[in-house]
Parts: C-alpha cells; structure tokens; sequence
C-alpha cells in the first residue's frame, strides 16, 4: 500500500518534502515520463500507420527464426526467450535495490553484475536477430515480407521495427552503461561511504522502464 | 543539503523485501507463458478470433505494466502524491492511443473510397520472395 501519512499532516504547507523522495529520484520519474511519452508517440504513429493501411505482414511470420535452429519454424521462441532475459535482469536490479537497502555492498555488486550480464545478454539476443533480419534482406526501406494476405507489403513494417526496436536497444545499451558505472562506484564504496544507495534506485527505476517498454514493444511487434 | 526535511532519508522508506519481488518474477512470467500458449493455440487452430487474441493481448501488457511500475518500480509504496502526478499524466495516453487509431483508420477509408486504384493495386497477389536473397542483389551491400 502507499505510506501512511499521520491525519491531518499539511504536506503542501513548506519544510516538508510533499513527495517523500529525494529530488534525484523525483527527477528520474519525471524524465521517464518524458520517455514514455517518445516511445508512446513511436508506437502510437506505428498504430496510426498500421490502421491506415490495407495490409501487414503477419509477425509470426517474420519473427520465427531461432539462433542454430536453422529454417525450423519456431514463432515467438526467441522473443520470449528476450522476454525472458529482460524480465529476469529487472529482478536481479531490484534485488540490488534491496540489497542496498541493507547496506550490503557485497550483496549489491553480485546483484549489479548479474543484472549487467542480463542486459549485454539481451543486447545480443537483439544484434543475433537484427542481423538475422538483414540477412533476410530486411532494412530501413527495404522489406522483402509479404503481407499476411499475399499482396505486396509498404516498407512501414520494418522502418517502424527498426526504429522502434532500435531506439529501445539504445535504451538497454545505455542503461547497461549506466549500471557498469554504478557497478564500479559501488565497488570503489562510494556509497557505502556516503551511507545510502539511492544511485542504485535510480538506476534500476531506469532499468526496470526499459523492460516496461519492452512489454509495450514485445506486443505491439510480435503479437498483435 | 539537510534545509528540506524528506522524512527519508531512506532509512524511513518502508524495507524491501524479497518476497514480493519473486511474486512478481513468477506472474511476469507466467503471464507472458499465458500469452505465448494462446498465441500457439491461435496459430494452429485460428481459434480465438484474431480480436479476441489481441483484446486479451492488450489487458495482459497493460497488468504486466502495472506489475512492473507497482512492484518493480516501487510506485505503489511511494505517497500519493507522487502516485497521482504521474499517474494522471499518463490519462493523456487514453487520448492519445484513441484519436491516433481512429485517424488512421478513418484515412484507410477515405482513400480506398476516393483512390480506386489504391484499392486495387492493394488487392494484387505477390509470388513470397525466396527466403535468401542472393546478397549481391541487395541494394546498399558492400562488397
């Protein structure tokens, strides 16, 4: 449940912090509301698109490859298998968190560096299947698949998958930065020494947006 | 830095534990395992119509959000106030997923109605190109 507040305690009335945040974190939430909104207009005009236009390929279609598994048809396989590994380095951050929380700083490094191999994992999953999809003749302004009716498809699926997955994996990579240099703060006791690891918290709040997107981006991709 | 009284300094936040987080690992999951088995069954009996897939489709993401945001990002143990300032913000994308949608829909209607040769054009059958391109056909490969 939200924080109990004590009856009738003025939080707009000055001295007190109306949030109950550090203005750090305060910021965080407001920059990834600014990002939800980028990726919201991406997918958004994605959706726009999509229903202005006669036909679309069908995803499980285009997504059903699998590293070493040849042409095996396999829908989803993969990008569950990303799903999954995104899902799982959000969890390793937040057990970080809590880590920190305890002030355990040895706690704190193993669960960074687990969360910083999830996401280098995801990031190659993401460059196996871009190159895999280039490999098929895939690119910005090229799109070798057909719609799901058999009639020629615009090259607005894969500009919109390139962009949108693109952006996001810029996101990971970014974030996967972010948390190598917090790995190393932390291992140098730079929060220890300061006696709270709020750096942490921020970062996973922008790790765990990451994979929040990813959700939006697995659906409206691969599922719809 | 200590003028402003945050009544954290997060020591006053209430504790993470783990408990929660691995709850919230195993629903994750298993709704994307839900999600994964219906898209199956879709694709090998066309059962459920694709709406009805895609209805679920949507309410799943939109619980796995709130998952995600509640637990993982620990909004639902921050105050209220934080709550509803981001929390209304996003209202916007009520609006905005609506009118964007419909926008689009409505200029697919208006130009296959006003432009017939756009309709047809969109009607003609394609051969499915080879899996492998030959890579020398692909514009912009590099030697």
């Amino acid at each position: 449940m939200a924080q109990t507040i004590p009856a009738g305690q003025k939080w707009w009335g000055g001295g007190k912090s109306p949030f109950n945040v550090e203005y750090g974190k305060v910021l965080m939430w407001y920059f990834l509301m600014s990002d939800a909104f980028t990726f919201g207009a991406f997918l958004i005009s994605y959706g726009s698109i999509r229903f202005a236009t006669n036909g679309w390929p069908d995803p499980n279609e285009v997504f059903h490859s699998f590293p070493f598994m040849g042409a095996t048809h396999l829908p989803l396989v993969f990008v569950s298998l990303m799903t999954f590994i995104l899902i799982m380095s959000s969890v390793t951050m937040v057990l970080a968190v809590a880590a920190g929380h305890q002030g355990d700083q040895k706690a704190v490094t193993k669960w960074m560096i687990l969360t910083i191999i999830g996401g280098l994992a995801f990031l190659s999953c993401q460059a196996w299947e871009w190159t895999h999809l280039h490999g098929e003749g895939a690119w910005w302004g090229r799109n070798p698949f057909i719609n799901a009716d058999g009639t020629a498809a615009t090259t607005n699926f894969t500009n919109f998958f390139f962009t949108i997955t693109g952006f996001h994996g810029f996101h990971v990579f970014s974030g996967v930065i972010i948390n190598i240099v917090m790995l190393i703060k932390n291992i140098r006791g730079d929060f220890a020494k300061r006696g709270h690891y709020l750096m942490i918290e921020k970062a996973g709040l922008y790790w765990h947006f990451v994979d929040l997107v990813w959700v939006f981006v697995f659906t409206c991709f691969y599922l719809l | 830095m200590s003028t402003i009284q945050t009544t954290a300094d997060a020591h006053h936040v209430p504790e993470f534990s783990t408990k929660p987080i691995w709850r919230t690992f195993w629903i994750l999951l298993g709704i994307t395992a839900a999600e994964l088995i219906i898209a199956t069954i879709h694709l090998k009996t066309g059962f459920p119509p694709k709406f009805v897939v895609n209805g679920i489709y949507l309410i799943l993401t939109c619980a796995k959000a709130f998952y995600i945001i509640a637990e993982f990002m620990h909004l639902r143990h921050e105050l209220k106030n934080l709550i509803m300032t981001l929390g209304i913000t996003c209202l916007l994308f009520v609006w905005f997923i609506i009118s964007f949608l419909y926008e689009g829909n409505s200029y697919k209607e208006l130009r296959n109605r006003y432009d017939r040769h756009h309709l047809e054009q969109s009607k003609v059958k394609v051969q499915a190109p080879e899996e492998h391109e030959p890579a020398a056909k692909k514009p912009g490969s590099v030697e």
